[in-house]
C-alpha cells in the first residue's frame, strides 16, 4: 500500500515586520479584527476599572483608614463607575456581537465595514478622553484631575460653581464621543441582521445570540441618544452658561436625573442582553438539547426592551417624586420581573433532562442563573418604592447593582470567553485553568457581594470614604475585601490562561463542543472572508442538520 | 442589496436622531414659563412662516432630484438639488437674521435666561442638521455639475434624501413647540 504524498515546495512566508502588523490592525475594516479590537480594549480597561476598585475596598478595609485621602476617594468611585459601565461591558458586548453576529447569520462582514471601524475608533478615543483627565484636567485653575462626580454626575455638581477646571468636561465629553460610537456600531448591528442574512435564515431561525443582539441594539439606539443629548446640554451649561439644570434660574436638577435614568436604566438590559445571548447559545450545547422556549425567549426579550425603557425613575424614588408616578414606576419595575423569569425558566427547562457537560463555558452559565436570580429578587425588593426609601443609596443598592453586572453579565461573560475561545483563536484553552479561575471567582465574588448587603442594611451609605468604628460595619467590609483578592486572583488565572492557550495550546478543530451554530461550519479562526460557499439554512440548528442528515431538525420545524 | 442597506442604515439613524431631539423637545415644553427673568416668547418670537414654506418645499425639490437620477437624467437632478440647496440656505440664512435681532435687539443670549438657553438648543441643534443637511447637497451638486454622478447613484441620493426629509419633519415639530405651544 504505498501512500502517495504530493511533495510541494512549501512556499517561505516570511512574517511581515510588526509595524507592518500593526498597521493592519490599525486599519483593518474586518468584523472580526474589530471584534478582537473591542474584546482586547475592554480586557485593559477591566484591568483599569479593577485596581480603582481594588483601592477603594484596600481604603475600606477597616475604620479611618487612610489608604486614599476623600478627593482620591471621589476619583476613584467616579472613574471606576464610568470606566467598567462605558468602556468595558459595553466594549465586550459589541466585540462578541462584531464577531459572531455575521459568522452567525452566514454573512461575510458588517454592513458597513468602514462604519464599524470608525465606531470602534470613536469608543476607544471615548476611552483615552476619559483617562487623559489625570493630565489634562486641571485647567487654568489647578483644579482637580480625574472626573470626581460620581458616574450619574448629578446637578448642580456638575455647574462650574461646584466643578471648576476641566474634570467633568473630560467626563462628558468622553460619553459623547463613546456614546456616538456605540449608537454606529448599532445601527450597523441593526442593518447587519436585517439585510445580510444567508439564504434560508429567516427571522425565526437566527440564533438567539443573534435575536439578542438585534434587540439590543435597538435599545442602544433609543437609549444612548437621550445621554447624548443630556452631555450636550451640561456642555452648554458649562460652555456657554446655559440654565438647563441651574436651580437658581429656573432651571431643574431633577430633570437632568431623568434624562440620565432614561439613559441609565435601559442601559442595563443593553449590557444584560448580549449575556442573555451567550447563555442561551451555550447551556443548549451543554445540555445536548436545543433551546426550550425559543419563540417564547425571543417574545420575552422584546417584552423585555419595551418595560424596559420604562422603569427609569426607580433610580429616583428617594427624590420625593410625586405618588403616581411613585406608583407607575414601582408596578413597571415589578412587571419585568415576568419576562425575566420566564427567560429564567426557559434556561432551566434547556438543562432539564439534557445530558449536561460541565465544562468551563457551562460552568460560569449555571453560576450565572443562581446569581442573577437573586440580583432579580434584590431588584424585586429595591423596586419597591418603601423599601427603596430606607435602602435607596446605601451599600444594598450598591451589591444589588454589582450583582447584576458581575454575578449575572460578568460570569456569563466568561463563559462566553472560553465557549468561542477555540473559535477566535483556533486554541484549545487549559480546562484545568479555567476551572481555577471559576472556583477563585465563585469565592470572591461571593464573599464580597453576599456581605455587602448586610453593611447596607445597616445603615452604611454608598461613597463615603470611611466610616467610625463601633457600628457593627467593621466585619462586613473586612469580609468584602477580602473576596476581592480572590477576585483580581482569578482574572489572572484567566488573562494568563487566555495568553498560554493561545500562545501554545492544543489544536482545537473547527467544531470542538459539536454545536449547531453557523460559526462552527467555518475554520477556527475563520478566514477573512468567513465562508467560502455562503451557507443555506433549513432550521434553527444548521449543523445539525449537516450531521444528522437522517433525523435533520427541518422536518419538524 | 446595497440600496436596502442604505436605507435601513439611514432609518436606524434617523430613529437616533430622533431620540436626541425629542429630549430637547421635552426639555422646551417642561421649561415654558419657568424662566425667572425676560425676555418671554410672546414679546420677541415671530413664526418664520416664509422660511418654513421655503424648508418645507424643499424636500419637494429634492425628491424631484432623485427621481430625475432615475431616469437618468443627471442635469435635472444638479438643477433640482441645487434649488433644494437654495431654499436651505434661505431658511438657514433667515435663522441667522432672526438669531442676530434675537441677540442684538432684544438681548436674549443662550446665558439670558431659561427661555434663551432652551431656544437656542433647540432651534440652534435643528440648525446644526440643516448645516450638515446643505454640506451633503452642496456634495452631491458639485459632483453632478462635474459629471461624476451617474444612474446608478440614484439609491445613494435617495438614502440622503431620507435625511433631508427628517429635517423637514423635525422642523414641523420645532415649530409647532417654539412658535406655536410655546407662545
Amino acid at each position: 500500500m504505498a501512500t502517495q504524498s504530493l511533495a510541494l515546495p512549501q512556499p517561505a512566508i516570511a512574517t511581515r515586520p510588526l509595524v507592518d502588523r500593526l498597521h493592519g490592525w490599525i486599519t483593518t475594516v474586518d468584523h472580526k479584527r474589530l471584534g478582537m479590537l473591542y474584546i482586547g480594549y475592554a480586557l485593559l480597561f477591566l484591568s483599569i476599572g479593577g485596581i480603582e476598585a481594588a483601592a477603594m475596598r484596600i481604603q475600606l478595609v477597616r475604620p479611618q483608614d487612610n489608604f486614599v485621602s476623600p478627593q482620591v476617594f471621589n476619583r476613584l468611585f467616579t472613574m471606576h463607575g464610568t470606566t467598567m459601565i462605558f468602556f468595558v461591558v459595553m466594549p465586550l458586548a459589541f466585540g462578541f456581537a462584531n464577531y459572531l453576529v455575521p459568522l452567525m447569520i452566514g454573512a461575510r462582514d458588517m454592513a458597513f465595514p468602514r462604519l464599524n471601524a470608525f465606531s470602534f475608533w470613536l469608543t476607544a478615543f471615548g476611552g483615552t478622553l476619559l483617562y487623559f483627565s489625570l493630565l489634562g484636567a486641571n485647567g487654568l485653575y489647578g483644579a482637580g484631575n480625574a472626573p470626581d462626580v460620581g458616574w450619574f454626575a448629578y446637578a448642580p455638581l456638575t455647574s462650574r460653581t461646584f466643578s471648576p477646571g476641566h474634570s467633568t468636561d473630560f467626563w462628558t465629553l468622553s460619553l459623547l464621543v463613546s456614546g456616538f460610537g456605540s449608537i454606529g456600531t448599532a445601527v450597523n448591528i441593526i442593518t447587519t441582521i436585517v439585510c445580510m442574512r444567508c439564504p434560508g435564515m429567516t427571522l425565526g431561525r437566527m440564533p438567539l445570540m443573534v435575536w439578542l443582539n438585534l434587540i439590543m441594539a435597538g435599545m442602544v439606539i433609543l437609549a444612548v441618544s437621550p445621554l447624548s443629548a443630556a452631555q450636550i446640554m451640561l456642555l452648554v451649561g458649562r460652555y456657554l452658561g446655559g440654565h438647563f439644570f441651574d436651580t437658581q434660574a429656573g432651571g431643574s436638577a431633577v430633570v437632568w436625573m431623568h434624562f440620565f435614568w432614561i439613559f441609565g436604566h435601559p442601559e442595563v438590559y443593553v449590557l444584560v442582553l448580549p449575556a442573555f445571548g451567550a447563555a442561551s447559545e451555550i447551556i443548549p450545547v451543554f445540555s445536548r438539547k436545543p433551546i426550550f422556549g425559543y419563540a417564547v425567549m425571543v417574545a420575552a426579550t422584546v417584552c423585555i426592551a419595551f418595560i424596559g425603557m420604562s422603569v427609569w425613575a426607580h433610580h429616583m424614588f428617594t427624590v420625593g417624586m410625586a405618588s403616581n408616578a411613585n406608583t407607575f414606576f414601582v408596578l413597571s419595575t415589578m412587571a419585568i420581573a415576568v419576562p425575566t423569569g420566564i427567560k429564567i425558566f426557559n434556561w432551566l427547562a434547556t438543562m432539564w433532562g439534557g445530558k449536561i457537560a460541565f465544562k468551563a463555558p457551562m460552568l460560569f452559565c449555571v453560576a450565572f442563573l443562581f446569581q442573577f436570580l437573586v440580583a432579580g429578587l434584590t431588584g424585586i425588593m429595591l423596586g419597591a418604592a418603601p423599601f427603596d426609601w430606607q435602602l435607596g443609596s446605601s451599600y444594598f443598592v450598591v451589591a444589588h447593582f454589582h450583582y447584576v453586572i458581575v454575578g449575572g453579565i460578568l460570569f456569563t461573560i466568561f463563559g462566553a470567553f472560553y465557549y468561542w475561545f477555540p473559535k477566535i483563536t483556533g486554541r484549545m484553552y487549559s480546562e484545568r485553568l479555567a476551572r481555577l479561575h471559576f472556583w477563585l471567582f465563585v469565592t470572591g465574588f461571593h464573599l464580597t457581594f453576599d456581605f455587602m448587603h448586610i453593611p447596607g442594611l445597616l445603615g452604611m451609605p454608598r461613597r463615603i470614604y470611611t466610616y467610625e468604628p463601633g457600628r457593627g460595619w467593621d466585619v462586613w467590609n473586612l469580609i468584602v475585601t477580602i473576596g476581592v483578592f480572590f477576585q483580581a486572583a482569578a482574572v489572572l488565572v484567566f488573562v494568563l490562561n487566555l495568553v498560554t492557550s493561545w500562545l501554545s495550546g492544543e489544536d482545537a478543530g473547527n467544531d470542538p463542543w459539536d454545536a449547531w451554530t453557523l460559526e462552527w461550519l467555518t475554520t477556527s479562526p475563520p478566514p477573512p472572508y468567513n465562508f467560502a460557499d455562503v451557507p443555506t439554512v433549513r432550521s434553527r440548528r444548521p449543523l445539525w442538520d449537516l450531521k444528522h442528515p437522517e433525523d435533520p431538525d427541518w422536518k419538524y420545524e | 442589496m446595497a440600496d436596502l442597506r442604505g436605507r435601513v442604515g439611514m432609518f436606524c439613524f434617523i430613529a437616533a436622531e430622533s431620540a436626541i431631539f425629542t429630549i430637547f423637545v421635552v426639555a422646551y415644553l417642561f421649561y415654558i414659563g419657568k424662566s425667572v427673568a425676560g425676555p418671554t416668547p410672546a414679546d420677541v418670537l415671530h413664526a418664520p412662516i416664509v422660511l418654513t414654506i421655503c424648508l418645507l418645499s424643499s424636500s419637494l425639490t429634492i425628491h424631484a432630484g432623485v427621481k430625475a437620477l432615475t431616469k437618468g437624467n443627471v442635469a435635472a437632478f444638479a438643477r433640482w438639488w441645487l434649488l433644494t440647496l437654495a431654499l436651505g440656505a434661505v431658511f438657514l440664512g433667515g435663522t441667522a437674521v432672526e438669531w442676530h435681532r434675537l441677540i442684538y435687539v432684544d438681548g436674549l443670549t443662550i446665558h439670558t435666561n431659561l427661555f434663551g438657553t432652551t431656544y437656542f438648543s433647540l432651534v440652534g441643534l435643528h440648525a446644526f442638521h440643516v448645516t450638515a443637511g446643505l454640506a451633503g447637497l452642496a456634495l452631491g451638486s458639485i459632483l453632478a455639475l462635474r459629471g461624476y454622478v451617474r444612474p446608478v447613484h440614484a439609491s445613494r441620493s435617495d438614502v440622503f434624501s431620507l435625511y433631508w426629509h427628517f429635517v423637514d419633519v423635525v422642523w414641523v415639530v420645532v415649530f409647532l413647540v417654539v412658535y406655536v405651544a410655546g407662545r
